[in-house]
């Protein structure tokens, strides 16, 4: 569950980095934003239009993607396009930087309190295959896997997604081809920032709340899984947040009694840590990578 | 030939003078709040030297700076107060403490240094969460850290038997404990500004900067780029350390809260803004930001004044200045506000063909 959303994220993360050789540090916040802006079109578009919830739910979906892929063009188009030619740790630090304003201009927007998400969809647990899962559970998955199979169409598939690709392997000799270098980075940017909005949708629906600071654990996990699965690389990240999302849970719930109930689930969030650091050790291309992370 | 250099030692015995005032100075004029502002600053700066050296220096980018700092302090709480018992003294906790985080550094630094920078970014701001897990859970079920509520009654620095506590009569002049403090933190910090501007001019600075500029260039001319970038780091992460182990004695209170992501971002704001490798520039950049919040508390009647009541809490608009600030001096002054000399001919260099900025 939690891992399709890693995988969601991560593919923001992998996608821009194929492309421009950036971490786009504020890809959580995009996440973050995606799901507050879920809620408020919710608490607006409920009262006002008695839209039943599955319904409301989608089209509260569609003003986030929206909302979301403008501020990734946004971001694309202020913060790092200017930065393409300069100095790595330049765009490193535009790009923490833009994540901190972000979060705080959320902060100011939306309060420091949890919001919480309302139930829209039925939640009754029922039995499938011998084990217990709920709807939201269910259309996560199914929505992680549909939002899936349509990137690898659109990458693989497309004109546009041949171009993507040249550019990924060498901005120079696309556009040299004909490619419009910066409309691919920008429709990169677009689509990474839609499905991150469609990802702070879910987690929202999952935990049942959303707050300002949602995105940095988020952002740093999925990035995670994007090196675990090989950064660069689409299916990777898929693989990776899925790994990932059953490293954690499995960890979280066995931690205690492989450690005699010194170390218990509160360190959740360590194994996120303690994966992207062992990968970077004994594989830093990832489990699908071929290409070298060390590229100077 | 001599007129020049007398001016100058004239201008650092006076300079050197106003420091020794400052405290008192400042005390009748602005009030004893402000001492302890100065004193920050004194301690931001030894700690904005120190990611210098990682960032201004070699490069790398460390987004959990404040880890360091936190195994700095904590070390000292735990060694020097009534929580497990331990009194020892300051002269030993605090080359323990440089040592400690520049384990730690290396640690951290060995698995990602020799990938890209990139991956070093990361791992140092999931570090800086982590230690934080770890401050706030390692109560249970053995109480190492005494958990969120922090460590309470660490005891105060002792040189030659005088605490720094306590006010010291010295020639019929009381001295303050803030002041006192104050010279502890301004030795400490002059020691670290001699380190580094040595450090710069010397054949392992050159290395470093030989690897921020260009790294393969650097191991072709055959620096040892893996070790260097180690060295880099764990000589930060031991500043942070030191600074540390004076910031837990000096608050007499250490608890998790303090050494969240907002202050690995407010020390890297100083290092960027004040001017990255710059070694006074790095200083000023962390006067600014010191001093900045104790500013921003004057908006809050100001919104008052001018639009009738307070509608963005002074308190949350700091970090989202220190961003903006990040964003801004990258986009617009890549060598900050002080750039060093040789950093600000580089760039006028690199920008020379047709551009706006050509310096020659």
């Amino acid at each position: 569950m939690l891992g399709s959303i890693y995988a969601l994220v991560a593919l923001g993360y992998t996608m821009v980095y194929g492309i421009l050789g950036l971490i786009n540090f504020a890809h959580g916040e995009v996440v973050m934003v995606g799901a507050l802006v879920a809620i408020t079109a919710i608490g607006v578009l409920g009262p006002a239009t008695g839209l039943p919830g599955p319904l409301l739910l989608l089209v509260a979906l569609g003003v986030s993607v929206l909302a979301c892929m403008l501020l990734g063009a946004l971001l694309e188009r202020v913060a790092y396009r200017p930065l393409r030619e300069a100095p790595r740790l330049t765009a490193l630090i535009t790009a923490i930087g833009m994540s901190i304003v972000i979060q705080n201009l959320a902060m100011l927007a939306w309060g420091r309190q949890y919001l919480s998400f309302p139930a829209l969809l039925p939640n009754e647990p029922m039995i499938l295959l011998g084990a217990t899962v709920t709807g939201t559970q269910l259309i996560i998955v199914a929505l992680t896997a549909l939002a899936m199979v349509v990137l690898m169409g659109l990458v693989n598939r497309t004109r546009l997604g041949r171009a993507m690709r040249a550019t990924a392997q060498s901005p120079a000799l696309a556009s040299l081809m004909g490619v419009n270098v910066d409309r691919i980075v920008v429709v990169t940017f677009l689509v990474g920032s839609a499905l991150a909005a469609l990802a702070g949708v879910m987690v929202a629906g999952y935990y049942g709340q959303a707050h300002y600071h949602m995105g940095f654990m988020l952002g740093l996990k999925a990035f995670t899984a994007a090196v675990l699965g090989g950064i660069g690389n689409i299916p990777g990240a898929m693989v990776g947040g899925l790994a990932l999302g059953v490293i954690e849970s499995l960890g979280a719930g066995y931690i205690g009694a492989l450690t005699g109930g010194f170390l218990g689930s509160h360190y959740q969030d360590v194994f996120a840590f303690a994966v992207l650091v062992l990968v970077l050790v004994f594989r830093p291309s990832g489990l699908l990578g071929e290409r070298v992370a060390d590229r100077a | 030939m001599r007129d020049p250099r007398r001016l100058r030692l004239v201008g650092l015995a006076l300079g050197l003078l106003a420091l020794l005032l400052a405290p008192f100075l400042v005390d009748a004029l602005l009030g004893r709040a402000w001492v302890r502002v100065l004193d920050l600053v004194l301690l931001y700066a030894m700690l904005a030297l120190g990611l210098n050296i990682v960032v201004g220096y070699a490069g790398l980018l460390d987004l959990g700076f404040v880890a360091f700092f936190a195994v700095g302090a904590y070390l000292y709480a735990l060694c020097a107060s009534p929580h497990f018992g331990l009194h020892l003294p300051f002269w030993l906790l605090l080359p323990a403490a440089a040592l400690l985080a520049a384990g730690v550094g290396v640690l951290l630094g060995a698995p990602t240094l020799r990938l890209r920078g990139d991956y070093l970014a990361i791992v140092t701001l999931g570090f800086g969460e982590i230690i934080r897990i770890f401050l706030n859970n390692l109560n249970a079920p053995v109480n190492l850290t005494n958990g969120p509520q922090g460590i309470t009654m660490i005891r105060p620095i002792e040189i030659a038997g005088v605490s720094m506590a306590r006010p010291v009569e010295l020639a019929g002049l009381t001295v303050p404990s803030l002041h006192l403090y104050y010279y502890l933190f301004l030795g400490f910090a002059a020691l670290a500004l001699v380190v580094s501007s040595r450090l710069e001019d010397s054949r392992i600075g050159r290395a470093w900067i030989a690897i921020r500029e260009d790294e393969v260039a650097a191991r072709a001319c055959g620096v040892n780029t893996r070790d260097l970038k180690l060295l880099a780091f764990a000589l930060g992460a031991s500043f942070g350390g030191v600074a540390g182990a004076l910031y837990a004695s000096f608050q007499g209170f250490v608890s998790p809260e303090s050494f969240g992501l907002t202050e690995s971002v407010m020390i890297l704001c100083m290092v960027v803004l004040g001017g990255m490798g710059h070694v006074r520039g790095v200083v000023l950049g962390a006067a600014l930001l010191v001093a900045l919040p104790e500013a921003l508390r004057y908006t809050g009647p100001l919104q008052r004044a001018l639009l009738g009541s307070v509608y963005i809490e002074p308190s949350d608009l700091r970090l989202l200045l220190f961003g903006l600030a990040l964003v801004l001096v990258a986009r617009w002054r890549p060598a900050g506000l002080w750039p060093s000399p040789v950093r600000r001919r580089e760039l006028a260099e690199r920008h020379a063909p047709g551009g706006p900025e050509s310096a020659q």
